[in-house]
């Protein structure tokens, strides 16, 4: 360590500091203070009814504060995603017995409408956090992350249960400890799939961090600060300078968590694809090259080097040995264990389906339930007239950007910022639109919910018509494929997994939006459309309980009784069939 | 199934407690129930074997001989159905702890570097940073990688990262290294690069395990690199017995007895009735063949021996015709074998005398001694007489030499089977049985042939 003592230039010149250091402090600093002010700012008292938050200002300078406390919301709920992710994706694949109880509950909690539930949460969460606004805000954190989390958890678990044999083998036979083989094998391998749906959900979310922050729930408006609030506040004022100014704020912050978050951790998450070459286009990011390019972050994670080889042995030590091992048989005495088991499980499905059923019974009685389900088919019909209607504007335009790689890459991220969007932003708008046109909102809901939901048709078409290999393209040009038969005989065939992917998640989403998209206001004009997407929110807004619940309940069955019955098979088609 | 002597002698030994083998599997069974039907499939039947300390074991089999599988059991990565493995003397319940494995897929985690992959064994038991740095070093040094520590997996070639696979074994110094198909996901060349590295290394003294249990269904790497071959025979896999290859290092694959062994292994595995311990008993095999071999002598040579023993009856003694024909003994004996095989001489206490045939050939015109060597060639050559049969039997009276070479082949090695073949076509032309077109590689009747004999 003499030679620090006297620094010759060279060493200096080397040491420790460049530009991009510079940068790398200057935007760590940012970071924190911003997170810092805006987060202190969260813990004022709240004592409905009688003390209120300041009203939101529509002053496009209070915009940044607004825009900021919303994104701070979303990287709390993304925190709290990521936990719930490891544990219970961990549990899952690791337990067999976990499995069973775990995999078809993420199934139907995926499925179950995230909004319906807000006036639930709300009051719970404003009952625990008595005389602050922080009921409120944890409120809104938990809708915004039971929106996201439910499919990243899905993605870690399937990483998990698809772990390449020789790896596990490898591991087995060099017997690394538990917390070894997650954090080598394990987390490694889940990478790619994780950040992409962490991204994805990410981009969802805009849209619940805006329906979350602004809803009238037990006839009380509550106001959250934040850009869905203010967007809220605009429609309400018919302001139309602020809502622009919302759109294009909201646009920025996509653009800037994009390429400061994202595409960093993307470029960097290359590193854990499985396949053994190189690909031949990695995606890339200035920050993470501008990250790599300073000496400070290697600095810093050599010197706590110790550290953390400290923490890893120790959680080695106490983790292992892993009893991953099954060299015994079953006996007859695990079999009964399992047998208790299982009936314990039907039993309290069983109980709690008959409390559920009781509950609706004897509040609303059966007419309603019958009423709920015709509301229902009418959403449905929504949803289906959406994906179709979705399907066949987007997919020959998806197909055709696919085709073309230099346009492709130019759309593609564009088709993602729009998915992203939240479609909220634009709602006042197609709702003067209607109240202008006189068209009703039975149809015009439609379009709401397709505001949001058809980015994911056509992103996927794009990516699907992407992985249809060119020789097969030639093959079909060569042969004179052409019209409909090159569509019957390749296109479609090619991107129909994509398609159903993304058909899938278009519909799911639009299932959702259907409870903000069919009651729409604009100053004192309030449209409402028939469905049971309205039913829900008009239920919420008189904190009606058991009509909430029957909603809920019935736009879950529905979807999930949608997704086993039509897009389960189709993605059983696409998976045997229809493999490139 | 036949009970080869080594199993018995195995389960004899297994009773034993205090036994020297690092690895035994004893009466190991391993069957799978079929999905769906209540039938169960046998992958290994009743296997017994041992590896013991400094040698190199091949486990030499088909596909569907369970070879991979009985690895893994030995590995404890995946449990017997009945049966037991011994590991140093104790039962094994868990993944063997005197073992590493290089993988046929080399399982390497791409994330990581060749360092961290290397380091990874020992990172798991809890080696001390310093030390586990310490030790990669050293083994990727052995494995040639050397300034190669920080770089990924992806950016390395195929051998190389079997390197890495062989590094993070040695590096573990295992009792005994398993080895499941290391070298047949890389090209031909690398493999055999790689192969001979790992032989050198186990020559050298240094290597960094007692013993080594191979997998593999390549004969002449098994060969090349075991001290005791077990083969296993398939549906279900069960061990047909084991060959001593006791070649001495470094092996050369041109040796006779390397081929040799190779090509007795090769006729065991293609036949799977076949005894092993028969077939392998020496080798150089004599085997029951309705084709006796033929010496290497040309017809020109017989025919000159005999003139010179006609003309120069005083001289019997072996040594003393070679010296008056200055030949060396080693080239005149295939000539005089060939001549005794053919009736015309015979040898008695080292003395050679010409038979009734001979002297008859000796003192004949031209014509007249083709008919006689013709004559003695049908009668007790069955090569030349399966050769000539054949075209006979042939509607355009001909046939492509490969045809021959083929059927010499199941009772000859392969470089024995072409000379055979060319002694054969060298006698019948002199015989005039048959002719041979060698740009066409085609033996034919001619005309007058074919009339002759009916």
């Amino acid at each position: 360590m003499i030679r620090l003592t006297f620094p010759t230039r060279e060493t200096l010149r080397r040491l420790p500091f460049t530009s991009a250091d510079v940068a790398v402090v200057l935007g760590a600093l940012a970071l924190i203070v911003v997170t810092a002010y805006v987060g202190s700012t969260a813990l004022v008292p709240f004592q409905p009814p009688e003390v209120l938050p300041e009203p939101i200002s529509l002053d496009v300078v209070h915009l940044p504060y607004y825009l900021a406390r919303s994104t701070l919301r979303m990287f709390i709920a993304l925190f709290f995603s990521l936990l719930f992710t490891f544990t219970y994706g961990y549990v899952a694949a690791h337990s067999p017995r976990a499995e069973r109880v775990l995999i078809p509950l993420l199934d139907i909690l995926q499925s179950v409408p995230v909004l319906g539930f807000l006036s639930v949460t709300i009051t719970l969460f404003i009952a625990l956090f008595r005389g602050s606004l922080l009921g409120l805000e944890a409120a809104s954190i938990f809708a915004i992350f039971t929106s996201q989390v439910w499919n990243m958890t899905f993605s870690f678990y399937q990483s998990l249960r698809t772990i390449p044999r020789e790896q596990q083998e490898m591991a087995r036979m060099f017997r690394l400890p538990r917390w070894q083989y997650f954090t080598k094998v394990e987390v490694p391998n889940s990478m790619i799939g994780l950040t992409w749906n962490t991204m994805m959900s990410f981009g969802g979310g805009w849209f619940f961090v805006a329906a979350s922050e602004a809803i009238s729930v037990l006839n009380q408006d509550y106001r959250l600060p934040g850009i869905g609030a203010y967007v809220t506040e605009a429609a309400d004022q018919q302001d139309v300078g602020a809502l622009v100014a919302a759109i294009v704020a909201m646009g920025i912050m996509i653009v800037l968590v994009d390429q400061l978050v994202w595409r960093p951790i993307i470029a960097w998450a290359q590193k854990f694809r499985n396949e053994q070459s190189e690909a031949s286009e990695m995606p890339t990011s200035w920050v993470l090259n501008l990250w790599r390019a300073a000496r400070l972050p290697s600095l810093i994670s050599e010197a706590l080097r110790p550290a953390s080889e400290f923490i890893n042995r120790a959680l080695s030590g106490t983790l292992s040995p892993k009893p991953r091992q099954r060299l015994s048989g079953r006996g007859g005495a695990q079999r009964w264990v399992e047998w208790v088991y299982n009936s314990l499980i039907a039993a309290l499905v069983a109980g709690s389906a008959f409390v559920l059923i009781r509950f609706i019974l004897s509040e609303v009685g059966l007419i309603e339930v019958g009423n709920a389900f015709m509301l229902g088919l009418i959403t449905m019909a929504r949803v289906a007239v959406l994906t179709v209607v979705g399907t066949l504007i987007w997919v020959p335009i998806g197909v055709a950007i696919g085709f073309n790689p230099r346009l492709a890459r130019l759309i593609q991220p564009v088709a993602q910022f729009l998915s992203a969007f939240p479609a909220n932003f634009l709602f006042p708008f197609v709702t003067v639109a209607l109240i202008a046109t006189g068209i009703s909102l039975d149809v015009g809901s439609i379009l709401l919910m397709s505001l949001g939901a058809q980015w994911y048709i056509l992103f996927n078409a794009i990516a699907g018509a992407q992985t249809i290999p060119s020789d097969l393209r030639e093959m079909a040009a060569n042969m004179g494929l052409r019209g409909w038969k090159l569509w019957r005989r390749l296109i479609i065939p090619g991107i129909f997994s994509a398609w159903v992917t993304g058909g899938v998640t278009a519909a799911g989403g639009a299932w959702n939006a259907s409870i903000v998209a069919e009651v729409v206001s604009w100053g004192d004009t309030h449209l409402v459309a028939t469905g049971l997407g309205a039913y829900i929110a008009r239920a919420t807004e008189v904190g009606d309980w058991p009509r909430i619940a029957l909603g809920v309940a019935v736009m879950s069955l529905f979807v999930v009784a949608i997704n086993r019955l039509f897009w389960r098979r189709l993605y059983v088609l696409a998976e045997s069939k229809y493999v490139l | 199934m036949t009970t080869l002597p080594i199993n018995a002698a195995a389960a004899a030994r297994a009773r034993d407690a205090h036994d020297d083998a690092l690895i035994r599997a004893v009466k190991v069974c391993k069957h799978f129930e079929l999905p769906g039907s209540r039938s169960i499939f046998t992958v290994l039947e009743d296997i017994n074997l041992a590896v013991k300390s400094g040698e190199i074991v091949a486990l030499l089999g088909r596909s569907g001989s369970g070879k991979s599988t009985l690895l893994r059991i030995l590995a404890g990565l995946i449990p017997a159905s009945s049966g037991d493995i011994f590991s140093s003397g104790r039962r094994l319940t868990g993944p063997n702890p005197d073992v590493a494995m290089v993988f046929q897929s080399f399982a390497l985690l791409p994330w990581l570097t060749v360092q961290q992959n290397v380091e990874l064994g020992l990172e798991a038991v809890g080696v001390p940073m310093k030390e586990r740095r310490a030790r990669a070093l050293k083994a990727i040094d052995m494995v040639g990688l050397d300034g190669f520590e920080s770089a990924y997996p992806k950016e390395l070639s195929g051998g190389m990262r079997q390197r890495v696979g062989f590094a993070r074994a040695f590096v573990k110094q295992p009792k005994v290294l398993f080895m499941d198909e290391p070298f047949s996901a890389l090209d031909v060349l690398t493999a055999e690069n790689l192969r001979s590295e790992i032989s050198d290394l186990w020559e050298r003294g240094d290597f960094p395990a007692q013993s080594v249990l191979i997998v593999t269904h390549n004969i002449e790497e098994a060969v090349y690199l075991a001290d005791r071959v077990i083969v296993l025979g398939a549906n279900p896999g069960r061990v047909r017995g084991e060959v001593m290859i006791d070649l001495p290092r470094p092996r050369n694959r041109g040796a006779r007895r390397f081929k040799d062994l190779v090509d007795g292994i090769y006729i065991v595995m293609t036949n799977p009735d076949r005894d092993l311990t028969a077939a392998m008993t020496g080798i150089p095999p004599r085997r029951e063949t309705p084709y006796s071999p033929l010496p290497h002598a040309t017809a020109g040579g017989i025919s000159g021996l005999l003139e010179l023993l006609y003309e120069r009856p005083e001289l019997r003694d072996l040594p003393e015709v070679s010296s008056s024909l200055q030949l060396s003994t080693d080239d005149l004996l295939p000539i005089v074998d060939a001549a005794v095989m053919l009736g015309l001489a015979e040898v008695r206490q080292g003395d050679i005398t010409l038979t009734d045939a001979g002297r008859a050939f000796a003192i004949a015109d031209i014509q007249t001694s083709k008919d006689i060597f013709r004559a003695q060639v049908l009668e007790r050559v069955p090569t030349v007489k399966m050769i000539y049969t054949t075209l006979k039997g042939k509607p355009n009276r001909s046939m492509r030499a490969g045809f021959f070479l083929d059927i010499l082949d199941e009772h000859f090695p392969r470089e024995e089977a072409q000379h055979q073949f060319e002694t054969a076509v060298d006698w019948g032309r002199y015989a005039e049985l048959f002719e041979y077109d060698r740009s066409e590689d085609r033996l034919f009747l001619p005309v007058e042939a074919s009339e002759l004999t009916d």
